[in-house]
């Protein structure tokens, strides 16, 4: 399949206010030269905890924050320098979805009117029209009966409800891509299976192409078809789904697999944990992010960056050991 | 106070109801629960949002916000009778016998306080006549228990990592060495690495304290991991009670089975995940019947008219008319 | 925001009309279960504001005579049955003159408001949205006109614009600006790290639509508010700005110039000239504060239910 949307060399850095006096400014690396390219149709999931820049590198996909240098390219095109008009139109085919659909969607906006705004941005101006392209939607998600809930407010549905308001505002433009960040970290446990069905359904229904960006590797596992593991900044370990829950190359992706609670008892057993925590991504540590706390870690790993390399059918991983 | 061994009822809840009064009605926020937990158990309370998990958490201790009140029933800690205690009391208790460790280390640590304080704090409140420099010696020792530097007492939180906080919350909690912790949530702010690391040592800590362990969760490899026996609520309703073993691989009630089936297992090889349709229930005013009926593939009429009780069928117990009726 | 300023704002904030009127009354029943105290606080404010108002509409029903008549009666006569409210110094009617002068005042009061928040609400959200230099130098000038004790402000816009109307109410409106602005601009802020406004620019809208839809309709609810606190203290400030002379011609009735020539009997033992208008003064006042009051409560409300 053609690549429908692709980075490289993606750098962000946040500048972090320091003490009055401090002589350096200082940064969070938050996005540290990473390449990504996702083909057209396929989930790819970003994994990570917390600092490892998964959120970030979403956002900067679709320009929603700007990179502080490198390339990003859609369908071919070179997006990274498209004026704001461009950008707008653009907004159209490349959408988000949120963590906590709450909160992203405003307080004083009924249901009709926050699926209803981005056709009204992109050039759908007739009222009626536009209600019943919204009304389609919110059919296909799932929000029904669609006529009563046009009118609710986010804070008269539930929780479940409001995912599917947010991901009918997300293809109600009919995009291409949907970059979904934790769409379902903050949902209860049953609802998650019906957004993840949902968000399947929809794939297969109107041809997207995911990014799906989640802490959850069990998640991953049910509904990606490549993986990406990040860690600090960097992308760790790429590989297809089985390839990397069958076959783990990087210390950083073993320690994460090991560490996954597992729904079932007699799964117990003694887990081997990397000591630490994860460092500060104002300074990190130098040459391979993790070798502090890798078992494996060599004196070659703190001095260089590991590039990402093969180590199996479409298997990368950016660790020196065999 | 007779000695309670290994196993023996250390925590009796009878027929406990809790129910908050507001302006358009009554949540019934728990249901006639009934549960006895053994002494050195770890058991699990699971179920989702709004099934009354947390408020039954914190009913132990009385903890409950006001306008939240126990309607009715019983909670006997080693046969004393918590709900007619004075508060004097039950202050004693809370921190002595029984400790709680809530979900977000960050909110629960006073930021202008350092971590020797809040142990000095926490000793305090219960034994006032031991010595400063007794407290920083126990704090030490435990803080060694819970694999932290002794330089970290003269901390302030904010210098702390999460799952640091979340240790030194165990380390309060544990600092008077209780019978009882309650854990509400414990590792839902934390990342996977250090939820996993989290999880060893709260288990190897309960070997060395001879605790017993009340953990409420929805997060169902957590308990899978750390649980005996596991309580699966629903509308504020117990609806399966079983050991682990059990819950996971012969679930009773429609809605375990629910649960089990939507839950992605990093092990397998999962096509799909069988969702249950609908949400939870609205607990104001609930109508008699099962909570769980309007969502159940299997409902009967009986379920919509009458609320099915916890029986036992063997080794687990289940409130569903599905089993009553065969019994 | 808490989830029970969400429960109720949407609904106040509608931009309908009618159908805002009709959610809020609605809403008012749930309220007056609730809230009680401050619903019935609410209430006593709305009828307050509501008698006065319909006096400046009718002023007919309320009295015969003109405020300008300097021969309504003899001067200085004692309230009784035909002159209730008794005759001041020129021969007038005081009674006529409450009546006519409630237009005067609320209608300065309002204008003054209207106008405060016209200017200060968009300035607050340009400079919160925008941040950056602009942020810098609007916050510096609005603190320095804030730091600035309210009536002295006046008296100085006052003075320098001379006597008049439209003056008197510009001289008033330019001392609540800085109110206005601080209040929506430090809401900005806030809401401008919110998920919703990030999700707005994720599907494209521009910066000035952000604005417009996601950020203005979440900083009204407590705008509203201080709108009412905000007439009640304009209504003060136009009072005391006319009662030391400064503003008005003598043509137009009203209460601060008649509590200030009414200051000049009281020694004399006539009561009546200054007792009235600074009674009404002090209802239209406690009116507005207790509507805003009311409001606040219901929009804003400080006690959690559970």
């Amino acid at each position: 399949m053609p690549i429908l949307i692709k980075a490289e060399r993606l750098v962000k850095d946040f500048p972090v206010r320091g003490a009055f006096l401090e002589k350096k400014r200082k940064f969070v690396h938050a996005v540290d030269d990473v390449d990504i390219a996702i083909e057209e149709g396929e989930v790819l999931g970003l994994a990570g905890e917390s600092g490892s820049g998964k959120s970030t590198t979403g956002r900067l996909l679709i320009r929603l924050v700007e990179p502080s240098s490198g390339r990003i390219e859609y369908r071919g095109r070179d997006i990274t320098e498209y004026p704001k008009r461009e950008l707008e139109d653009l907004r159209a085919k490349v959408q988000m979805i949120f963590q906590d659909p709450v909160s992203s969607l405003s307080p004083r906006m009924s249901v009709g009117e926050a699926i209803g705004h981005p056709l009204a941005i992109h050039g759908m101006r007739d009222k009626a029209q536009r209600k019943g392209a919204v009304i389609e939607m919110m059919e296909k998600v799932g929000l029904s009966p669609a006529e009563y809930l046009y009118r609710k407010y986010p804070h008269q549905l539930s929780g479940g409800q409001s995912q599917r308001v947010v991901i009918a505002r997300a293809l109600v433009t009919r995009p291409d891509f949907i970059v979904a960040d934790e769409p379902i970290a903050m949902a209860d446990v049953s609802v998650r299976a019906l957004i993840l069905q949902l968000m399947r359904q929809l794939k297969d229904e109107m041809g997207l192409t995911y990014l799906f960006i989640t802490h959850d590797l069990a998640t991953a596992k049910y509904l990606c078809d490549r993986v990406a593991i990040m860690y600090l900044g960097r992308i760790v370990e790429l590989a297809t789904r089985d390839e990397l829950f069958s076959r783990p190359h990087h210390p950083y992706t073993k320690a994460l697999l090991a560490a996954v609670p597992i729904p079932d008892p007699r799964a117990r057993k003694p887990k081997d944990l990397p000591t630490g925590e994860i460092p500060s991504a104002i300074d990190p540590p130098s040459g391979c992010h993790f070798h502090p706390r890798c078992p494996y870690a060599m004196p070659a790993c703190s001095l260089s960056r590991p590039p990402l390399r093969d180590v199996g059918a479409r298997h990368l991983s950016a660790c020196i050991l065999d | 106070m007779m000695a309670y061994g290994s196993g023996d009822p250390i925590l009796v809840i009878q027929k406990l109801s809790i129910a908050y009064p507001i302006s358009i009605g009554t949540v019934r926020a728990v249901e006639n629960v009934s549960l006895s937990v053994r002494k050195g158990e770890v058991l699990g309370i699971v179920g989702e949002s709004g099934c009354g998990k947390s408020t039954l958490g914190l009913s132990m201790l009385k903890l409950m916000k006001p306008p939240g009140r126990i309607t009715s029933g019983s909670i006997l800690y080693k046969g004393l009778d918590i709900l007619s205690m004075s508060d004097r009391a039950l202050l004693d208790l809370r921190g002595r016998n029984l400790a709680m460790i809530f979900q977000n280390p960050l909110t629960s640590l006073d930021p202008l306080v350092t971590v020797q304080d809040h142990f000095i704090e926490a000793i305090r409140v219960h034994e006032p006549e031991v010595r400063r420099k007794d407290c920083v010696a126990r704090a030490e020792a435990i803080l060694a228990d819970l694999g932290i530097e002794a330089r970290r007492l003269s901390e302030y939180p904010y210098q702390l990592s999460g799952g640091m906080r979340q240790r030194i919350m165990i380390g309060l909690a544990l600092i008077l060495h209780p019978d009882i912790l309650l854990a509400d949530e414990p590792t839902t702010a934390l990342d996977v690495i250090v939820e996993a690391g989290f999880t060893e040592l709260l288990m190897k800590l309960k070997r060395q304290y001879d605790l017993t362990v009340l953990l409420i969760s929805h997060n169902l490899g957590l308990v899978a991991e750390m649980a005996d026996r596991i309580a699966v609520m629903y509308g504020g309703r117990i609806v399966e009670l079983a050991s682990v073993e059990d819950i996971f691989s012969r679930p009773l009630h429609p809605y375990t089975r629910g649960l089990m089936a939507c839950v992605p297992n990093i092990l397998l090889d999962q096509k799909e995940l069988l969702a249950m349709p609908g949400s939870p229930p609205d607990l104001v005013d609930a109508p008699e019947g099962c909570p769980f009926a309007p969502r159940c593939p299997e409902a009967m009429d009986i379920c919509r008219a009458k609320t099915p009780t916890l029986a036992a069928y063997g080794a687990s117990s289940t409130a569903c008319w599905l089993y009553e009726r065969n019994a | 925001m808490d989830k029970a300023q969400r429960d109720i704002g949407p609904e106040a904030a509608r931009f309908s009309p009618a159908a805002g009127l009709a959610k809020l009354l609605g809403r008012f029943s749930a309220a007056a279960r609730r809230y009680r105290i401050e619903w019935w606080i609410l209430v006593a404010g709305i009828l307050v504001i509501g008698f006065i108002a319909f006096m400046t509409v009718f002023p007919g029903i309320f009295t015969g005579y003109s405020p300008l008549d300097q021969n309504a009666g003899p001067q200085l006569a004692k309230p009784s049955a035909g002159h209730v409210m008794g005759i001041d110094n020129l021969g007038r009617d005081i009674g006529a003159r409450v009546v006519y002068g409630a237009r005067t005042i609320l209608g300065v009061a309002m204008a003054a408001a209207l106008l405060s928040a016209l200017i200060g609400i968009p300035l607050g959200l340009i400079s919160g949205f925008a941040g950056n230099w602009l942020d810098k130098v609007l916050s510096l000038v609005m603190d320095s006109v804030y730091s600035f004790p309210g009536l002295i402000l006046a008296i100085a816009f006052a003075a320098m614009l001379g006597p008049g109307v439209i003056n008197i109410t510009l001289a008033v409106s330019v001392v609540y600006i800085p109110t206005y602005f601080r209040l929506v601009r430090g809401q900005t802020l806030s809401i401008k790290e919110e998920l919703y406004v990030e999700a707005a620019r994720a599907i494209g809208a521009r910066r000035s639509v952000i604005l417009a839809k996601y950020i203005f309709p979440n900083v009204i609810a407590t705008v509203v508010v201080v709108f009412s606190l905000n007439i009640a203290d304009a209504i003060m400030t136009e009072a005391a700005l006319s009662y030391i002379g400064l503003g008005l011609p003598a043509g137009i009735p009203d209460w601060g110039m008649d509590l200030s020539m009414g200051k000049k009997f009281l020694p004399s033992g006539v009561w009546w000239m200054i007792t009235y208008p600074g009674m009404m003064i002090m209802m239209l006042a406690l009116g507005f504060t207790m509507l805003g009051e009311g409001l606040s409560e219901i929009l804003n409300p400080r006690l959690q239910e559970y």
